[in-house]
């Protein structure tokens, strides 16, 4: 039997390596993909709660993520898209108009 | 049995993720990326989640990521010479420590709480399918519409934005 | 085997359509017409053999072809009711449709659109076995509206003319009208009921109170007045001729305007519970038949005179349904499918072989120039007028001997007068085109011609149907025809028995007779022995004649009272927008102009003052955190991440144990 801790401490390296991945990449699509294990990261907590604790909720948030995710995919990669049409690069670095 | 496919799906899962973001040529990340996602799934076979295998393998891996592929297909991206952040050392280090010290601490913590009215015997007898339906159908049925207004507005939204700008538009942005 | 049948009767046809509609500019007029007919034709075969079937077991079987809809309390499926009602009604749609489509081979030879005109036949045939088979409401009711939007298609035929144009508007606004009524009894019967099949509805059908019963029965009726043109809303038919003559044969005369006949037979267990409703179907009936009749003596446009003997020839099958000879009103529907088919047909051809002249006035001495299309209008019109002993004659005849022997004395009156009506205009009809002194443009003249064998084959066999179609009625009340219905038509408790005896059966028999051949001989006399007399009785009551040949003035007075009121309105709240609203809109505006006047002075003065002191004092402030702002995407990253930490830092070490937010303990 695995415990239920094995499952969150999988989750949390998963979740780690998403987050390290944000922070380092600077290929924009990197990113989103990094974001994409963050999620499937959180996706496997709440499935492993869902059988632990005997409750089918922790599924279907699961479900309503991968939901997300394909909305957020969907948008993201347009915003890539316009983006890279006006500047022709993915490089988060060069993408500083939010200064002013 | 379970312990060992538990053992080889995590520890796959992990190694592609690294890969993902450690690899230079952005194609070579996402197929990294296809590997966890299959992996991730098979975690979901073991946690009596049939369903959301199959919506994993489906969605995430057919539609997310050839999306993802399409993209860079399409951007045609060069591989670049720096693909790190600048400072990526610090950054990676400073984020190893912060994610290690939640890891102790998520582990350490004691985890349970109320008990659910699926227990896994109930879940297998008619299947993960069924007992997700009729519980997305009748205490989540709202949740669930929103899920489908939002998914509509993503639509609306991905199409607003990559459209073939107007000249309009082009002459907007000149300005 | 039997279901498979079943199912092949409408899904035929419906492949033609398909293959025409979607591929029909790719191949031949030839291929796309021998789709039309050829599918129609196997369709019909598939209807003899369910007949057979029917005839030899006589049990009523549902074929379920697809679960449609299941939720809640509604289970609705596109299944088929096969029962003798049925079978009949298939037999006669796919027999007439099949001859139809193989008369208009001929007459739309060359005309634009020809595939259209074949794919619209094609559908219309879809959605009327839709109409007749389906076993349940929603099933009658999408072949109902199919039915609808096939006539709307096929009156506008001709769509660059604009007289069809309206024709058609006009045939699909009235039927709304008709279509809501219909409606709202689905609607009824669902709320009572919980289903929506006949078979549960009609058995649970004794549950229901008069009042109710009496309410649905009326929305039904005003369904079925829509789509069978009866008053009030009998307009939309004589316009409808605008339509090419193949379309008035099959859709206005023989099968669609059928279809609130049907339905009534069809629901007759809820009928037979408000007497009432059945009273009314009675006298919408033989007000109709009368009153459609007399228009029908003065019309000039021959199809317009067809049209009008349509609607008073389906006042008949009302007045049979109100007086409860079910079996009789779909005998009536059965051989005036036949004789009206043929007549329209024929006048078609007459049509044709006049390029097109429609005006009665310039006919005439056509006999020996289409002897064929003479011979076979002329049985049409025996047949109508009920002259012994083709087929409109048992049917008719039946219909008003119901009425006499069951105390009806007024109603038998007006089909009596009707009938004196029908043979007289129906016979005027024939002398004005077929007998007397030519009056054709000697144009026109030159080019008279008897149409193509493809035109006349199905006309001779739809005249030998209207000698013989009468004889499975007989006897009157006890002939094969009844038998076969008897299942139907008799509601558990009560509904049609025979108790006339012969010698009053054949009195009225005789009665009828002489009433037709009275209206044929007042018809010789006007229109072939002394042809001045009719004109000498038309300039002698100016005002009654000239009301019939305005028909009453009834569309005018319904666009008097509907459609003219309707477009006031529409000018009124025209205006109302365009003052009021506008007003509105324009005064909010220049309020808030003058307004914004005078701010702005008090603005430019005193608040840019103030809040130049207040940007500057933040300008100060804030040259010290803008760095913070990099704009950099990565760095707004790092503080959320940050901030994250810090936000489980708080949950798990410094809040856990004390309050158990984020975790509680096992």
């Amino acid at each position: 039997m695995v415990p239920l801790s094995a499952y969150v401490a999988v989750s949390a390296v998963l979740f780690a390596t998403g987050l390290i991945g944000v922070l380092i990449r600077r290929n924009f699509i990197i990113v989103l993909m990094a974001v994409e294990i963050m999620l499937n990261a959180a996706n496997i907590n709440l499935v492993a709660f869902s059988y632990y604790l005997e409750s089918m909720a922790g599924q279907i948030v699961a479900l309503f993520v991968i939901a997300i995710a394909a909305g957020e995919a969907a948008v993201g990669l347009a915003i890539i898209i316009v983006v890279f049409r006006g500047r022709l690069s993915t490089n988060v670095d060069e993408l500083n108009l939010l200064k002013w | 049995m379970v312990p060992f496919f538990f053992v080889y799906f995590s520890l796959v899962s992990i190694v592609a993720g690294v890969l993902t973001i450690a690899f230079r040529n952005p194609v070579h990340c996402g197929l990294a990326l296809l590997t966890l996602l299959l992996h991730v799934a098979g975690l979901f076979v073991l946690l009596n989640a049939e369903f959301l295998f199959a919506v994993q393998i489906i969605v995430y891996a057919g539609a997310i990521l050839v999306l993802y592929l399409f993209v860079l297909m399409l951007l045609n991206l060069k591989t670049e010479e720096r693909y790190l952040h600048a400072r990526y050392a610090v950054i990676l280090f400073a984020a190893a420590g912060i994610c290690g010290e939640l890891l102790l601490l998520v582990l350490r913590s004691p985890f349970g709480g109320l008990k659910g009215d699926a227990p896994a015997e109930a879940v297998l007898k008619d299947g993960a399918s069924y007992a997700i339906g009729i519980k997305m159908f009748s205490d989540y049925l709202l949740p669930f519409e929103i899920v489908g207004v939002f998914l509509l507005g993503a639509i609306i939204g991905a199409i607003v934005l990559a459209k073939t700008p107007t000249t309009v538009d082009i002459e907007q942005s000149d300005r | 085997m039997f279901e498979l049948l079943v199912i092949l009767i409408p899904v035929l046809p419906l492949a033609a359509v398909l293959l025409n509609g979607l591929l029909g500019s790719r191949y031949s007029h030839d291929i796309a017409h021998r789709l039309g007919w050829g599918s129609v034709g196997l369709s019909f075969l598939c209807a003899v053999g369910i007949f057979v079937e029917t005839l030899r077991t006589g049990v009523a079987r549902e074929v379920v072809a697809y679960r449609w809809i299941f939720g809640g309390d509604l289970t609705v499926n596109l299944a088929f009711l096969v029962d003798p009602l049925t079978c009949i009604m298939m037999l006669v749609v796919t027999g007439v449709g099949f001859l139809i489509h193989l008369y208009s081979v001929g007459y739309m030879h060359g005309e634009e659109g020809f595939t259209r005109f074949f794919t619209y036949m094609n559908l219309f045939m879809v959605s009327m076995l839709l109409l007749v088979m389906g076993s349940n409401y929603l099933v009658l009711f999408i072949g109902w509206e199919g039915v609808g939007l096939c006539s709307y298609l096929l009156i506008g035929y001709y769509y660059d003319r604009v007289s069809a144009a309206k024709a058609a508007t006009k045939a699909f606004v009235v039927n709304r009208i008709g279509d809501a009524g219909f409606l709202l009894a689905i609607f009824l019967i669902f709320v009572n009921f919980k289903t929506l099949d006949y078979t549960q509805v009609f058995a649970q059908a004794s549950q229901l109170s008069t009042g109710m019963a009496t309410a649905i029965a009326l929305c039904l009726l005003i369904g079925a007045v829509g789509k069978s043109a009866q008053i009030p809303l009998y307009t939309w038919l004589p316009d409808a001729m605008e339509g090419p003559t193949p379309v008035s044969a099959l859709i206005h005369a023989a099968t669609m305007v059928t279809a609130g006949v049907y339905m009534i037979v069809r629901n007759h267990v809820l009928y037979d519970m408000a007497p009432v409703a059945l009273t009314t179907v009675a006298w919408v009936g033989g007000l109709t038949a009368l009153f459609a009749a007399t228009i029908g003596l003065v019309q000039t446009d021959i199809k317009r005179v067809l049209a009008y003997s349509t609607v008073s020839q389906l006042g008949y099958m009302f007045l049979a349904c109100g007086i409860g000879a079910y079996t009789a009103a779909i005998f009536h529907l059965m051989t005036h499918a036949f004789f009206k088919a043929l007549l329209f047909l024929s006048a078609g051809s007459v049509i044709h072989a006049l390029s097109g002249e429609q005006d009665i006035r310039n006919m005439g001495g056509l006999r020996s120039k289409i002897p064929w299309t003479h011979a076979l209008f002329l049985v049409g019109t025996l047949a109508i007028a009920g002259i012994f002993p083709l087929a409109g004659f048992w049917s008719k005849d039946e219909i008003m001997a119901h009425a006499f022997t069951h105390g009806q004395y007024v109603l038998y009156a007006m089909a009596a007068i009707g009938a004196f009506l029908t043979a007289f205009y129906m016979f005027r009809l024939t002398y004005l085109t077929f007998y007397g002194r030519s009056r054709l443009d000697h144009h026109v003249a030159e080019h008279v011609h008897e149409s193509p064998a493809v035109m006349i084959g199905p006309l001779v066999v739809l005249a030998v149907l209207s000698v013989i179609g009468g004889f499975p009625g007989v006897p009157p009340e006890s002939g094969w025809f009844h038998h076969f219905l008897h299942p139907v038509t008799v509601a558990a408790g009560g509904g049609e028995e025979h108790g006339a005896g012969f010698g009053l059966v054949a009195t009225l028999m005789v009665v009828a007779t002489a009433i037709a051949l009275l209206g044929w001989g007042l018809a010789h006399y006007l229109y072939s022995v002394r042809t001045e007399a009719a004109d000498n009785l038309a300039a002698r009551a100016p005002g009654a004649y000239r009301t019939l040949l305005n028909k009453y003035y009834v569309d005018e007075l319904y666009d008097f009272l509907f459609v003219e009121p309707a477009k006031r309105l529409g000018v009124v709240w025209d205006w109302f927008d365009r003052t009021v609203i506008d007003g509105i809109v324009l005064g909010v505006g220049r309020l808030t102009q003058s307004g914004s006047a005078g701010s702005t002075w008090i603005e430019k003065h005193a608040i840019y003052g103030l809040i130049n002191v207040v940007g500057y004092a933040n300008h100060l402030a804030a040259r010290s955190w803008r760095r913070l702002q990099s704009g950099k995407v990565h760095h707004y990253a790092a503080i959320i991440v940050a901030g994250l930490f810090i936000l489980v830092h708080l949950i798990l070490v410094w809040w856990s144990g004390s309050s158990g937010i984020g975790v509680a303990s096992r």
